[in-house]
C-alpha cells in the first residue's frame, strides 16, 4: 500500500484532528447528550473534511477518494459518530448533488454543505422498503409548477438535523422502468416533519429518524436529474458510499486491535501477561491479519476509483469484508477483555455496539453479495 | 510584510546512533519531523498575514533533500513558499555555520521584514541558530518570546520574552529576528485544501539552493568550516538500581522517613 | 588568528536588579578548576548600572579579576548592548575561554556574542575539562539526555560555553581572596540600543527557585489534578528551602505553569532530595533530575521507569503514601526535638 506524499499529509491532518478534538471528555459527552459538538464540525470544514474529493469549484479541497478514506479511518479510529459527519457530506448526501446537480442547485445546495453552512441528508430508505429501494411507497405528483410529497422515509441519519434532504419518491412518468424521482426537500417546508430520533445500539450522538411528508410542495427547481431516473442515482450514490463505511470500518477495527494489543501486554494472569498465552497472540495475529487484508482490498478499490474505472463489485467487496472483519475483531477484542470489555469504562465497549451498523446500514452485507454475484454471473452469460 | 520562518527537519525519536568515525548522529531510518518549535513559529507568521492580508509567509530550510517533503506541512498551514538549502557542502555544519547559511539564503530573498524561528531544535537544544543569523543580518533579535504583536503600520514589533523567574515586554524595530517558545501560540491545521495546492500549484513547489545559488564559498561551509567539531559521543552510564520499600503506605513512609533521619536529610 | 594571544578564563556574572544570580558563583567554581588546570586568571565579567559593589562578592568567590561596565544604558539586559560591550572586550583582552550561564540571558547573550567574534559556542554543557592540548573539552548532552557529546572548539578563540545553572559546584567564599577590578568601556551609541525594555514581571519573592531549592517535591500525570499539588506543597513545606515542581504532563495538563517544569525543555535541577510522585520517569523529565542526590519515587505502577533511576521507590497511591510521610516526617521531627 503506496501512499503518496500528498495523502500522508492529509492522514497526518486528519490523525492530528482525531487525537486533538475527539478527546474522551468529548466522546462521553456525545454519548451521553446524544449530541455531537457543532464547533468540531466547524472545524471539520475549516480544514477541508466535508469536500475531500469535492472539485473545488464547489468549495471543496479537490483531493482524491483514498483521501477520502483515510481521513474516515483516521476519525473513525477516534469516533464513528464523527466519522458519519464527515462521510454524509462527501458521499451519502453530497455525492448525488455533485453527480446529478445543475450549477444552480450545486451553487445552492452543495457548497454550503461542503462549506458546513447547511447539512443535508439522504432519504430513500422506507418503513416497507429497504434492500428492495424500487418497492418504495412515498409519491410524487406532478401538480405544474410543483409536485406534490406525501409518504414516510425511515432511518434517515442527520434527519432531525438537516437542512435538506434528498428524497426518492414514485412518480409516474408513463415508463414502469423509470418511475423514482429524486427531489431536493426544505425541511422547513411545510408538510415536512420528523419522526422521533431513534433509540440506537451505537453511533450515538447522530439523530437518526423518521421522515414524514405530508402533501409537501416541491418547486420544479429542486428535481435531482432526470425524472424517473432516480433509482439510478440512489444506487449510484450506494456505490461510492460503500467506500465510506468500508473505511469507518476499518478505523474501528484498528482501534480495537490497538486496544487489544495493549491490553494483553499489560493484563497478568497465572503470573504471566495474557499475550504470553497463544489463545491471545494467535487471536491477536488472527486480527491483524484479517484487518490488513481488509485495507488493502480498501486502498485497492479507491484508487480504481480515483482511476474513474469501474469497481461496483470492488466496492461492494470492500465493503462486505471490512465490515464484517471490524465486527469481527471488535467482537475478539471484546472477548480479549473479559468481563472488562463488557463494561462502558473500556472503549472496546463501544467499539463493539458502533461497528454493529456498518454491515447493515448503506446496504447490508446480504446486499453486497448480490452486487458481487451479479457483476459475476450476468457478465459471463 | 515580507516574513522568513526558519524549519529544520529533526529525528522524531530517542533512538539515538551515532558514526562511529564522525561521532555525528546518523539521521538515516529514522521518522523526521519539522521541529516543534518552528511550526509555533510558522504559526506566528500566518497570524500576523492575517492582520496584513498581502504579507508573504516563505519557509528556509537547511538540510537534506527530503526535508523539502516536510516544508509541505507549512504550507499545508498557509505559508507562501519554500525554500531548501540543500548541498552536499552544507552537511556537518555547527550552528556558526549553519547560520552562515541560513542568512545567505535569507538575504537572497531580500527586504525581509522579519524572521521567525522556533527557539530550539529537539534534537540539539542549542537555541544558538536564532541569534547568530541576526547578527549576520545585522538586525536585533530576542529569543524565547511567548508573545508578538506588531504595530499597525507594519514597523514595530512588541515581544513578551520569557525569562527565567517572570517575563519582560520589549519594543523592537523592524526588520528583527525572533526565536518563539510553544508557548507563544497554538498551531493550526494544515487543511486539505493548502495541502492539494502545496502539491499540485507551482507557485508553491520547493525551492532549491546550493552553495552557488547562496553565494558562499564551499570553504565557508560544513563540517570543515565548523569552530566546534564533535570528537566523541558516548552513552551515559546507567545509575544503578535502588531499593524499593515494600508495606502499607504507612509501613513505607515510617521506613522512608528513618533512612531519611539516617542520612540527616530531616532536621 | 594567534591562539597564544588568548589567555585566561572568563566567566560572565548574571545579575538582576543588582543581583547576582547563583549560576554566576556556579561558573567561578568550575572556572577556578580550569585556570588552576591550565595555570592562567579566572575573571568575572560584570554588566549592568550601578553593579559594581558586587565585585568584591565575585572576588570573594574566586575572581582574580572583575571586569566591570557599569553603565545606565545596560540596566537591562538587551542583546544589542551587552553583546557589543563583551565583544569589545573581547576583542580587547583576549580571553581563550567565555562561560555563560544558559539562562534566559545567557542563552540569548552568547551566540549573539559567538557570531559577533565568529567563534564556536557549545550549549548547556555538563562538563568541561581541560586536553593535553590545552583545549577546552566541552561535554553536553543532545537528544534528550540519551547521547553525550564532547566538542571541541580548537581552531577559534574564544572557546565559549554556557552551562546550565545547577550544574557545576558552586565556588567557595573566600573572603581573604584578593582581586583587580578592570573598568570597561562602553561604546554603545543610542542608534545602536534598537531594543527597548517596556516592562518587567519577576515573580513575587519567596517562592524558591528550583535551581537554588534543596529538596524538590515534583508531581507528574499520576496526581491526576491540580489539587495534589497542594498536598505535594505540604510535604515540601517540611524542609527547608524546598519547593515544589512537576513534570511536562503536569504543565500541559494545566496543573502548574512552564515555571515549575523540571526536565529537558523546563529546568534542570540537582537538589538533596528529589521526590517524583506519580512521575512515570519519561527520559526527558530524567534528563533534568537525574543528578539528584537522592531521589525518591512513588508510583502506583511497579513497571514505572522512575524507579529504576530511583534511589527509594515505593509502589503505592501518592495519596495514601504522601499524607502517611507528612505525618512521619511530623513524628521524627518532634522526637529530635525532644
Amino acid at each position: 500500500m503506496q501512499l503518496t506524499d500528498q495523502q500522508q499529509l492529509i492522514q497526518k491532518l486528519a490523525r492530528q484532528f482525531a487525537e486533538k478534538e475527539l478527546t474522551n471528555d468529548v466522546l462521553d459527552e456525545t454519548e451521553a447528550t446524544a449530541v455531537f459538538p457543532k464547533e468540531i464540525q466547524d472545524k471539520m470544514a475549516a480544514v477541508g473534511f466535508f469536500g475531500i474529493k469535492t472539485p473545488r469549484q464547489w468549495g471543496g479541497a479537490g483531493a482524491d477518494c483514498v483521501s477520502y478514506s483515510l481521513v474516515m479511518q483516521e476519525i473513525a479510529y477516534r469516533s464513528a459518530v464523527a466519522s458519519l459527519y464527515v462521510s454524509s457530506p462527501n458521499s451519502l448526501s453530497g455525492g448525488p448533488l455533485l453527480t446529478h446537480g445543475t450549477k444552480e442547485q450545486k451553487e445552492k445546495y452543495l457548497r454550503p454543505v461542503v462549506e458546513g453552512k447547511k447539512i443535508l441528508a439522504f432519504g430513500l430508505t422506507e418503513p416497507g422498503a429497504g434492500s428492495d429501494a424500487g418497492g418504495m411507497s412515498t409519491t410524487a405528483v406532478d401538480e405544474g409548477d410543483y409536485f406534490v410529497l406525501n409518504g414516510r422515509k425511515t432511518f434517515i441519519t442527520m434527519a432531525p438535523l438537516a437542512d435538506w434532504t434528498i428524497i426518492f419518491a414514485k412518480h409516474d412518468t408513463g415508463d414502469k422502468r423509470h418511475n423514482i424521482t429524486a427531489f431536493i426537500v426544505d425541511m422547513k417546508a411545510e408538510g415536512v416533519s420528523c419522526g422521533k430520533p431513534e433509540n440506537k445500539m451505537g453511533i450515538i450522538g447522530c439523530a437518526t429518524s423518521d421522515i414524514i411528508l405530508e402533501n409537501v410542495k416541491v418547486p420544479k427547481d429542486d428535481v435531482l436529474g432526470k425524472p424517473g431516473h432516480g433509482l439510478a442515482i440512489a444506487l449510484g450514490t450506494l456505490d461510492v458510499g460503500r467506500i465510506g463505511v468500508a473505511s469507518q470500518a476499518l478505523g474501528v477495527a484498528r482501534r480495537a486491535l490497538d486496544e487489544a494489543v495493549a491490553y494483553a501486554k499489560e493484563r497478568k494472569e497465572f503470573g504471566k501477561p495474557i499475550a504470553a498465552f497463544q489463545g491471545i497472540s494467535f487471536t491477536i495475529a488472527e486480527m491483524a491479519t484479517k484487518l490488513h487484508a481488509a485495507e488493502l482490498l480498501v486502498w485497492d478499490t479507491c484508487t480504481l476509483i480515483d482511476k474513474k474505472e469501474r469497481c461496483s463489485d470492488k466496492a461492494a467487496m470492500s465493503k462486505y469484508l471490512a465490515t464484517e472483519y471490524c465486527n469481527w475483531i471488535v467482537d475478539r477484542a471484546v472477548q480479549i477483555f473479559g468481563g472488562y470489555g463488557y463494561m462502558k469504562d473500556y472503549i472496546v465497549e463501544r467499539l463493539y455496539r458502533d461497528a454493529r451498523v456498518f454491515s447493515l446500514y448503506e446496504g447490508t452485507t446480504e446486499v453486497q453479495k448480490i452486487v458481487i454475484s451479479n457483476s459475476l454471473l450476468r457478465s459471463r452469460k | 510584510m515580507k516574513i522568513v520562518v526558519t524549519a529544520k527537519r529533526v529525528p522524531d525519536t530517542t533512538e539515538v546512533k551515532t558514526d562511529p568515525v564522525t561521532g555525528t548522529l546518523i539521521r538515516k531510518g529514522v521518522p523526521h519531523i519539522i521541529n516543534p518549535d518552528d511550526v509555533h513559529a510558522c504559526e506566528a507568521a500566518l497570524q500576523i498575514k492575517e492582520q496584513f492580508p498581502g504579507t508573504e509567509v516563505n519557509i528556509m530550510t537547511m538540510g537534506q533533500a527530503d526535508a523539502g517533503i516536510k516544508q509541505h506541512e507549512l504550507l499545508g498551514m498557509g505559508a507562501d513558499h519554500a525554500y531548501l538549502l540543500n548541498d552536499r557542502f552544507f552537511g556537518g555544519a555547527d550552528t556558526l555555520v549553519c547560520s552562515r547559511t541560513l542568512a545567505a539564503g535569507i538575504k537572497k530573498l531580500g527586504d525581509v521584514d522579519l524572521v521567525l524561528c522556533g527557539h530550539q531544535a529537539i534534537d540539539g537544544d542549542t537555541a544558538q541558530v536564532g541569534p547568530e543569523i541576526a547578527r549576520r543580518l545585522g538586525i536585533p533579535s530576542v529569543s524565547c518570546i511567548c508573545g508578538l504583536q506588531i504595530s499597525d503600520d507594519g514597523k514595530t514589533a512588541t515581544v513578551t520574552r520569557m525569562l527565567d523567574d517572570g517575563t519582560e515586554t520589549l519594543e523592537v524595530p523592524l526588520p528583527a529576528l525572533f526565536t518563539v517558545s510553544k508557548e507563544i501560540n497554538e498551531p493550526r491545521y494544515m487543511t486539505i485544501y493548502n495541502l492539494v495546492d502545496s502539491f499540485s500549484d507551482p507557485a508553491k513547489e520547493v525551492t532549491i539552493w546550493n552553495h552557488e545559488d547562496i553565494g558562499l564559498d564551499q570553504s565557508v561551509l560544513g563540517l570543515k568550516a565548523s569552530p566546534t567539531q564533535v570528537v566523541k559521543t558516548f552513552t551515559p552510564a546507567p545509575k544503578g538500581a535502588g531499593e524499593m520499600i515494600e508495606g502499607t503506605p504507612e509501613e513505607a513512609a515510617a521506613a522512608l522517613t528513618a533512612k531519611l533521619v539516617e542520612k540527616h536529610l530531616i532536621k | 588568528m594567534e591562539l597564544s594571544d588568548y589567555k585566561g578564563i572568563w566567566a560572565y556574572a548574571e545579575q538582576h536588579d543588582g543581583k547576582l544570580q547563583g549560576v554566576a558563583i556556579e561558573l567561578l567554581g568550575e572556572g577556578r578548576k580550569l585556570a588552576d588546570e591550565l595555570g592562567v586568571e579566572l575573571c568575572s565579567v560584570l554588566l549592568g548600572s550601578n553593579v559594581e559593589s558586587l565585585a568584591d562578592e565575585l572576588i570573594a568567590h574566586g575572581a582574580d579579576k572583575v571586569y566591570v561596565a557599569d553603565d545606565p544604558k545596560l540596566d537591562k539586559y538587551t542583546s544589542d548592548a551587552y553583546a557589543r560591550v563583551i565583544t569589545d572586550a573581547v576583542n580587547e583582552y583576549k580571553p581563550e575561554i567565555v562561560l555563560m550561564g544558559a539562562t534566559h540571558d545567557g542563552r540569548d547573550l552568547a551566540p549573539t556574542v559567538a557570531a559577533m567574534l565568529e567563534t564556536g559556542l557549545t550549549a548547556d554543557c555538563t562538563k568541561l575539562a581541560i586536553n593535553d592540548d590545552k583545549n577546552l573539552v566541552q561535554t553536553r548532552p543532545a537528544f534528550g539526555g540519551n547521547l553525550m557529546a564532547e566538542i571541541l572548539c580548537a581552531k577559534h578563540r574564544p572557546q565559549m560555553a554556557t552551562v546550565r545553572p545547577g550544574v557545576m559546584d558552586k565556588a567557595k567564599l573566600d573572603a581573604g581572596h584578593k582581586g583587580e577590578v578592570i573598568k570597561l568601556a562602553v561604546n554603545v551609541t543610542e542608534d545602536e540600543m534598537r531594543i527597548k525594555v517596556l516592562d518587567q514581571v519577576r515573580e513575587v519573592a519567596g517562592k524558591v527557585a528550583l535551581t537554588d531549592a534543596s529538596v524538590i517535591v515534583s508531581g507528574g500525570l499520576g496526581m491526576g489534578g491540580a489539587d495534589g499539588f497542594k498536598m505535594l506543597q505540604e510535604l515540601a513545606d517540611e524542609f527547608s528551602n524546598s519547593t515544589i515542581g512537576c513534570s511536562r504532563a503536569a504543565v500541559d495538563a494545566g496543573w502548574l505553569d512552564h515555571s515549575y517544569q523540571v526536565g529537558q525543555t523546563g529546568v534542570t535541577v540537582k537538589p538533596d532530595i528529589y521526590f517524583a510522585c506519580g512521575i512515570s520517569g519519561m527520559i526527558q523529565h530524567v534528563a533534568g533530575m537525574k543528578g539528584s542526590k537522592l531521589i525518591v519515587a512513588i508510583n502506583k505502577n511497579p513497571e514505572a521507569d522512575i524507579f529504576d533511576i530511583a534511589d527509594y521507590g515505593i509502589v503505592g497511591d501518592v495519596y495514601k503514601v504522601v499524607p502517611a510521610l507528612i505525618a512521619e516526617i511530623k513524628a521524627a521531627k518532634a522526637a529530635a526535638a525532644e
